[in-house]
């Protein structure tokens, strides 16, 4: 019973990203930067995006942590170039619900590589370091939204 | 699988401790989370019980018969914890939450009396951080600077450049007696004359030591020594500072409140006697009774018994773990400088990848900075996973620790 579990955490998808994070680096020119750090664990990331218009031109990080904290900021950057902010903001909720066990969520092809963290679901106490990622990008929409209001 | 060496009749001892019966995720529990908190025998969960079911009052209040039990189980409780770490008498015993509110009032009490602009408090970037923060918000109010002793590559004090940082400025040391992130037991006896060659005050953080070896501190000569009960196979919530009653007697009250005055006026109080001075509220009076029911339980296992295996498992674990590939101990060396705790990394595994795929194979290790962020600069590592011993763990359980290892290899291909 626990094995498929243990693997439905640990997807090769996810080791891979982590072994070789998308869009890892320093961002110069970004619009909006969020640090959002865990003291409980120490895991930490740094998110710049580049926010052009409505739409996410570019989005970059800088990170340290756990497989699951470090594999989902490099997927959900992965999805967010090119997105509008709605957009992206959609996708933070869906990442969520999915985080709940939402199986509408889990079905949704829209959450890309995103898919492969279902199985942190069933590991509560590693929620949170699917969220690490999600909840820079919030807080950098929010940011954004203030900066240029929706016209 | 070597032979276990019995030094005591083990299955017997696990057998007093209720929580090590379960399985966890279909595998038999290995518990070896000890330095964060340690299990509770029988012995500890019925005094609890019996003082509830039984002797519950308020202590120090009433003339009824339960208020008279209850506060004779209280002293009492207090006199088993002074006979413990050898203090002059039950007085000297201070009740408080556990190790981090023992080092606050001593910091919130003697220092903010006694420390002042460009004073110097000492203490090494090993500690724990409830050994760090209260000392910087002291420093922060008195204008008195906090000082450090380095460590070197294997996390020891580094001795020898003590008298660089210990002078006629340094007021009061502060140190960890054994390192709760590496395991680290230092010279604290030494490290104590040193500093009283200068005139400064001696506290020492006992949270892991006194669970796992006597202490004594009239021997140790210190003037402050602070352990925690949780640790020790007691109760969450109790734990006690020991200090020479002459401090004791000049220190200022730590919080006000009922118990620790004498006669409250419009305009003023004056202050209850020692111990009671430092009790403010309703004290922890079931907690007390369970710390020193742990205490007599390992008293009666034998400290000189319970030291002798743990060394043989802990000189099992490491001997294992060092053959595991990619992995890495944090921590002296030898196995004289250290105790049940053994910090590593393994490979590029996070240590909360390690810890979540030990879980789901029934073994409880922490994964983190265990609170010494300071400790995890040092080797420059964000965090590690720890192991930690006590008096029930085995040999066997050593083994099941690498097999669940050898899982975090198969999935990270360390």
């Amino acid at each position: 019973m626990n094995e498929p579990t243990l693997n439905s955490l640990y997807q090769q998808l996810i080791l891979e990203h982590y072994r070789k994070p998308r869009n890892r680096a320093e961002l110069p020119e970004h619009t909006v930067e969020i640090h959002m750090y865990n003291p409980v664990c120490g895991d930490e990331i740094r998110l710049q995006l580049r926010v052009d218009g409505d739409r996410i031109a570019e989005a970059k990080f800088i990170g340290q942590g756990c497989s699951i904290s470090q594999a989902a900021v490099s997927m959900m950057t992965v999805k967010l170039e090119g997105a509008t902010l709605a957009e992206a903001d959609d996708l933070a909720n869906q990442f969520v619900n999915l985080m709940h066990g939402d199986e509408a969520a889990a079905r949704d092809r829209s959450l890309g590589d995103l898919r492969a963290l279902q199985g942190v679901s069933k590991f509560p106490v590693r929620i949170k370091c699917a969220l690490l990622g999600f909840d820079a990008l919030q807080e950098a929409l929010k940011q954004s939204r203030l900066e240029a209001p929706a016209h | 699988m070597p032979a276990e060496i019995e030094v005591f009749d083990l299955p017997f001892l696990r057998a007093q401790f209720p929580a090590l019966d379960q399985e966890i995720n279909g595998h038999p529990l290995v518990y070896l989370d000890n330095a964060a908190t340690a299990q509770k025998p029988w012995k500890v969960l019925d005094a609890v019980a019996q003082f509830y079911e039984r002797d519950n009052a308020n202590v120090h209040r009433g003339i009824h018969e339960l208020s008279r039990r209850a506060t004779e189980e209280f002293e009492d409780a207090r006199a088993r914890i002074a006979s413990f770490m050898n203090a002059s008498e039950p007085a000297e015993i201070i009740w408080t939450r556990g190790t981090t509110e023992a080092i606050n009032l001593v910091a919130g009490t003697w220092a903010l009396d006694n420390v002042g602009e460009g004073d110097e408090i000492l203490i090494s970037t090993m500690e724990h951080h409830s050994n760090i923060v209260p000392w910087q918000l002291v420093a922060e109010r008195t204008g008195a600077k906090v000082r450090y002793i380095e460590m070197d590559d294997q996390g020891r004090l580094l001795l020898d450049q003590l008298s660089d940082v210990l002078g006629e400025r340094t007021k009061i040391v502060s140190l960890a007696h054994i390192s709760n992130a590496l395991g680290t037991v230092n010279p604290i006896a030494e490290i104590t004359r040193r500093v009283h060659d200068v005139g400064a005050l001696m506290m020492i953080d006992g949270a892991q030591a006194g669970p796992h070896r006597p202490v004594d501190v009239q021997e140790l000569g210190c003037d402050f020594y602070a352990i925690s009960g949780h640790k020790m196979c007691g109760p969450t919530g109790i734990g006690v500072l020991w200090a020479r009653r002459e401090l004791l007697e000049e220190m200022s009250p730590y919080q006000g409140g009922g118990e620790m005055i004498r006669i409250v006026e419009r305009d003023g109080s004056t202050w209850a006697e020692v111990p009671h001075k430092f009790e403010a509220g309703t004290p922890n009076i079931a907690g007390a009774v369970g710390m020193a029911a742990a205490a007599d339980f390992l008293e009666e296992v034998g400290f000189d018994e319970i030291a002798e295996h743990e060394r043989t498992v802990v000189r099992y674990a490491v001997e294992q773990l060092s053959q595991v590939p990619g992995l890495r101990i944090y921590g002296p060396d030898s196995l004289d400088e250290r105790s049940g705790v053994i910090s590593f990394t393994l490979g590029d595994a996070h240590p909360h990848d390690i810890s979540t795929i030990l879980d789901s194979e029934g073994v409880a290790v922490r994964a983190g900075h265990h609170c010494a962020q300071l400790v995890m600069r040092h080797f420059g590592v964000a965090a590690t996973a720890r192991a930690s011993f006590y008096l029930y763990n085995t040999t066997d359980e050593v083994d099941r620790l690498v097999e669940a290892l050898d899982t975090v290899r198969g999935i990270f291909g360390a």
